[in-house]
């Protein structure tokens, strides 16, 4: 067969080589001209508009963009904010709150996430109808989220009135009209939508490890806070951070939360950066500044994510 | 010596103690549960009370008579803005824009995680990372570019409507979004995609580059048939994140008829005019959740399985 095959090829070098080339050379392209569009989008709408968007953040665009650079100013104006505690810019309390939020909810995510974990992973009874109860709000827009939670934190009609009803009439829980405590309102529903997912994450790093490393340990005599304080809990660092990674980055990117739980709570005190950016670019006319804001939320995601996807992708070479 | 004691006193107190746990264990996992139902609990409660039953009776109580009213007022008469008729137009809305979103980023994923795994070339990895990372930008950082871009693209379709009396598409709001989902939605579906594909075994791909399948061939008979599960997890994952996608969705169609059904939930619920009637916000917002939580519930499962599988191995 293969004789046959290749005294026809020779047969018509002329005309069979040729062709054979470009059509050989297209199909080695082609694989990369598949790629191309996506990498020509991700090129020019993603890191062009950032460059786009870091060149706004140094002009003097108000309502519309205007393309004259003018120095620094917009930067220099939210750095004089951030020190304007009082009464407190709303930069100040962007920021502000993106540190108290971003903390308790990275660190209840994970603690309450690793909790559950545990809890289920003892052998429940029931397991296949807990999981989908703890995983479901990640479903959610966080408008519906934020809707239901306003409604359950409103004094006037959720948890307070109820408790009132129920005889407990000095009960009092007023955060999510109170603009020093707002904020935590946006913690217990971040909380509420993302912890179940971050449960996921570590039961599946649960059910990785090593049944024999665990039985060794217990033939030693650990106790099961020892095996796992010990042994487990160290044993999960990569899902610690791959967790940590996608909770960052979540509280970072919060907006509709805010908007929806609080409509930017009084005074704008529930105001995260990205509320900041999008009030000052698109209701206040302050598109340098809004600009500015922006590079600012994606220099601290820069921080973050950047070390970790050179580690991630840097180990396997191929 | 110590070997001697611990059987028997596991043996007497052993028993006790672990009932103890088990009942710790069980009741703190119910409570839980109770936490993360209690908002759906109260929002579906509440959907089907009357006004009167709202504001005289306990939020967590039953509602005496089930009404169904204020879904269907919320469905076809309530007010968005200054259009009182029900948020089922933008309901569609949000189909319309989803399903080709959807369809669209995960088709090119498929493909992109197929060349970067099995036509690796010199960049490769470089390339990746550079479409990894754009799926942690915080949006904000190209909103104003893509809205300026938007406006342009606008303005040539009036031009294109014109002078030829179609505009293409351009300027659509919808189409807009289709287009804005799809671009900073391929970053995910990629990483999906690649993550699966690298796990597939290269030499059936080699062996049938072999016997002269062509590059779609390969990817038509031999990658496609065996992508079920990573599909699933893709556009669940796509579909959720585009239909609950409220940032986009109210810098580009924010106003009007086009407005996606995550800011048309918003207007209903932040509108300050007239009595709030409270059960047909909620039962806005059931049927906004609706769809996720159906598809959550038929196919949760893999999504998680798939999430999972993609973010714990980084």
């Amino acid at each position: 067969m293969s004789t046959v095959a290749t005294s026809q090829i020779k047969l018509t070098p002329e005309h069979a080589r040729p062709r054979a080339s470009v059509r050989s050379r297209l199909q080695d392209a082609l694989p990369k001209i598949v790629l191309a569009p996506s990498f020509a989008i991700t090129i020019v709408f993603v890191y062009g508009f950032i460059l786009w968007t870091i060149y706004l953040s140094f002009t003097n665009s108000k309502t519309f963009p205007s393309y004259v650079l003018t120095g620094s100013r917009a930067y220099q104006r939210l750095w004089g904010w951030t020190f304007d505690t009082d009464p407190p810019s709303s930069w100040y309390t962007s920021i502000t709150n993106m540190g108290i939020f971003g903390f308790l909810y990275i660190f209840i995510c994970l603690a309450l996430g690793l909790f559950l974990a545990i809890l289920l992973d003892q052998k429940i009874r029931g397991e296949g109808v807990l999981r989908p109860i703890y995983l479901y709000p990640m479903a959610l827009s966080f408008i519906v989220t934020g809707v239901a939670w306003k409604w359950f934190l409103d004094p006037g009609l959720g948890l307070e009135q109820t408790l009132h009803q129920w005889g407990w009439t000095s009960f009092h829980f007023d955060w999510i009209k109170n603009k020093d405590f707002v904020i935590y309102t946006v913690v217990i529903a971040g909380v509420w939508q993302a912890s179940g997912f971050i449960m996921a994450m570590f039961l599946a790093g649960l059910r990785g490890i090593d049944g024999e490393i665990m039985k060794a340990a217990q033939i030693d005599g650990a106790t099961t806070f020892q095996l796992y304080r010990r042994i487990v809990i160290p044993l999960l660092r990569p899902i610690f951070l791959s967790a940590f990674i996608v909770l960052a980055h979540l509280a970072i990117k919060s907006y509709d939360l805010v908007v929806a739980l609080t409509s930017g709570g009084p005074g704008g005190s529930a105001w995260l950066p990205s509320n900041f950016m999008y009030e000052y670019t698109f209701k206040r006319n302050e598109m340098a500044v809004g600009s500015a804001s922006a590079v600012i939320m994606l220099m601290t995601i820069v921080a973050i994510i950047v070390p970790y996807l050179y580690s991630e992708l840097r180990e396997k070479p191929r | 010596m110590s070997a001697v004691t611990t059987p028997a006193r596991q043996a007497s107190g052993g028993v006790n103690v672990k009932v103890i746990n088990r009942i710790v264990i069980y009741g703190l996992l119910a409570l839980f549960a109770l936490f993360y139902l209690m908002p759906l609990f109260v929002m579906l409660v509440t959907s089907f009370k009357t006004m009167d039953e709202i504001q005289n009776g306990n939020m967590l109580a039953l509602p005496r008579a089930p009404t169904f009213d204020p879904w269907l007022k919320a469905w076809g008469e309530t007010c968005v803005g200054l259009t009182c008729a029900g948020i089922k137009g933008y309901f569609w809305n949000s189909i319309k824009m989803v399903v080709p979103a959807v369809l669209i980023s995960t088709m090119l994923g498929a493909l992109n995680g197929y060349v970067l795994t099995k036509w690796r070339f010199r960049g490769a990895t470089l390339v990746f990372g550079l479409m990894l990372f754009a799926c942690f930008i915080p949006f904000q950082s190209v909103l104003l570019p893509m809205a300026t871009i938007l406006g342009s693209l606008g303005r040539f379709g009036v031009t294109l409507q014109n002078a030829t009396g179609t505009s293409f598409g351009l300027g659509n709001p919808t189409v807009n979004l289709v287009f804005v989902h799809v671009v900073y939605g391929i970053g995910f579906t990629t990483l999906f995609f690649r993550n699966y594909y690298e796990a597939f075994p290269t030499e059936l791909v080699k062996a049938a580059q072999v016997d002269g399948a062509s590059f779609f061939q390969i990817f038509r008979r031999i990658m496609l048939p065996n992508s079920m599960p990573i599909f699933v997890v893709t556009v669940i994952y796509q579909f959720t994140n585009i239909w609950n996608d409220f940032l986009f969705a109210s810098a580009y169609a924010g106003t009007g008829d086009a407005m996606p059904m995550t800011v048309a939930l918003n207007n209903v619920v932040n509108t300050s005019t007239g009595v709030v009637e409270y059960n047909v916000n909620m039962a806005a917002a059931m049927i906004a959740a609706l769809p996720t939580l159906l598809v959550y519930v038929l196919a949760g499962r893999y999504f998680v399985r798939g999430l999972m599988a993609g973010a714990v191995k980084g």
